[in-house]
């Protein structure tokens, strides 16, 4: 079927040139993606309220038990005995960005099986900047949460030297950014919702009680020397280690170096997935051959 | 120059064969029904145009971008509305068309205007603080429509819009997209299953199992496959076991 001619009074209404894109319409977008994982997070009161109950569990119960029984010895950055509850609190925000890193990925299964991603994916943006805007709307309903718990934490008693506050909110981006590049990976391998529990069993749990998030590393090694090589590969390790330094206005330049070289890894990972021609997103396709 | 220009296209998971050497162009301004049973490979086709998944043999190409190389150019070109819903309920109209509006670089005073004109539109002017989840399922498509013309595409693809509608509900969004071909002189690609949703001025495709069965204009695809009507005539290329192609030039 050969493509008749075009009527004439069609030709002049109908825009076929458009303004090639610049940086006002990728902020344009960015900004409509952020805007929009806000106000999910806004209708989804429960959410807020779970994500902060949980660490607030952990600091009020589990840290009150374990501080007569775990003595934290003057371990960097602290200069001095601290409180179990001051040790575990860059764990807990570090729970905090895990939790949510992982959320966004189930909100990426959700919408793909109920169809909300393909708006997205059928945008005529870049693939990597539409998943990294994604991933920066992420971080910024992350970032939030674990300042509303830092809030309820310090009238617990809980307290970080005041400028700590401040110099924890790069440590904070970039972990967040790292741990929701890792969702982001993970979503393009789930094909279905239910197969999310896999995920809190073989990422979530081990991730988080395999790291310094709960007692100090040397605890651990003394432990057992395996379960220290294991919490020594693993990058929540490294992101927790990095919060912790930074409440102290100190880079652990080893934990920066993982935590950024695992974002960039994640995520050119969940770029290519997410590639229709190169990634996992697309079902088995034809290779050539019988057409 | 062709609005879409499907050449060759196939497209398998797995061993299981969707498409196969299908081609096929819609000039601009023209209603083409893609018609097909379900599994025909109807939505296959779609999330090859609309590059969800890549085209691997065969090429797809929106006003001469190919989809594959160019994307952002032809996805630029089209507007969308998928079979399944993919309104966010929690947000509301208004909510949800700036999303789409930003999704394309529209922001600010342009897309509240865009927004305010398209409810107009399609009839749901006043409801754009209503949450997506109060709407009935036609409302939901017509906003859906209003989302896909958004960013004023010269082509628009409908999957199996009308699907799960009441009769009144299917004759408005049928009407609407009608009317924006004739004024707006979009081109219109409009898959369904549905038979009396084809009229006698449209163009057909008809898939069949994933091969292309017939095209051309309703009155010759009727003449050639020697039907009484285009109800017969589906009815026929969608049994047949060997199709061959039934070429009709417009």
């Amino acid at each position: 079927m050969s493509a008749p001619a075009m009527p004439e009074k069609v030709a002049g209404i109908m825009p076929v040139k458009f303004e090639k894109f610049g940086l006002r319409h990728y902020l344009i977008c960015l900004k409509g993606v952020v805007l929009r994982e806000c106000l999910r997070f806004l209708h989804q009161r429960e959410r807020f309220i779970s994500s902060l109950v949980r660490p607030l569990i952990w600091l009020f119960i589990f840290a009150a038990g374990f501080r007569q029984v775990l003595g934290v010895s003057i371990i960097p950055p602290y200069k001095t005995y601290v409180l179990y509850e001051v040790y575990i609190t860059p764990g807990l925000c570090g729970m905090i960005l895990l939790f949510s890193g992982m959320q966004s990925s189930l909100s990426m299964v959700y919408d793909r099986e109920m169809g909300n991603m393909r708006t997205l994916l059928v945008s005529p943006f870049p693939r990597w900047f539409l998943l990294v805007s994604k991933m920066l709307a992420g971080v910024s309903v992350s970032i939030a949460q674990v300042y509303a718990f830092l809030i309820v934490a310090w009238f617990w008693g809980v307290k970080a030297p005041p400028i700590g506050y401040l110099m924890v909110l790069p440590a904070l981006f970039l972990s967040g950014m790292m741990l929701c590049a890792l969702g982001m990976l993970l979503s393009s391998m789930i094909k279905q919702l239910e197969n999310f529990a896999g995920i809190m069993n073989f990422v979530i749990f081990p991730g988080y009680f395999a790291s310094p998030a709960l007692y100090p590393l040397w605890r651990i090694q003394e432990a057992s020397p395996l379960l220290y090589k294991i919490c020594l590969a693993n990058p929540f390790t490294y992101a927790v280690e990095l919060i912790r330094f930074a409440f102290y206005g100190q880079i652990d330049w080893l934990s920066l170096g993982v935590v950024a070289g695992c974002t960039v890894l994640f995520l050119a990972a969940a770029i290519i997935a997410y590639d229709p021609s190169r990634g996992l997103m697309t079902r088995k396709q034809d290779t050539g051959g019988n057409a | 120059m062709a609005a879409l220009d499907v050449a060759g296209v196939s497209h398998s998971y797995g061993p299981k064969r969707a498409l196969n050497d299908v081609s096929f162009s819609i000039a601009p301004a023209t209603f083409t029904v893609l018609l097909g049973l379900n599994g025909a490979g109807k939505t296959t086709l779609f999330s090859l145009i609309s590059h969800l998944y890549d085209t691997r043999r065969g090429s797809i190409r929106i006003f001469g971008h190919d989809v594959s190389r160019a994307s952002g150019e032809a996805l630029r070109r089209v507007g969308i509305v998928f079979q399944a819903r993919t309104l966010d309920l929690d947000l509301s109209v208004h909510q949800n068309l700036s999303y789409h509006a930003a999704l394309h670089g529209i922001g600010g005073r342009e897309a509240r205007q865009r927004i305010a004109a398209l409810l107009d539109t399609v009839d749901m002017q006043g409801r754009q603080h209503d949450k997506a989840r109060s709407l009935s399922g036609g409302q939901m498509r017509r906003i859906e429509i209003a989302r896909a013309l958004l960013h004023r595409p010269s082509l628009l693809l409908l999957d199996e819009a009308t699907v799960g509608l009441d009769i009144q509900s299917r004759a408005g969004i049928l009407a609407t997209i009608r009317k924006l071909v004739e004024t707006e002189g979009i081109g219109v690609l409009w898959a369904t299953h549905l038979i009396d949703e084809v009229e006698d001025g449209d163009h057909v495709v008809v898939l069949r199992q994933g091969e292309l069965v017939a095209k051309g204009k309703v009155a010759d695809v009727v003449g050639a496959s020697g039907a009484g009507s285009i109800r017969d005539a589906f009815s026929r290329l969608s049994r047949i076991e060997a199709a061959g192609i039934a070429e009709i030039s417009p």
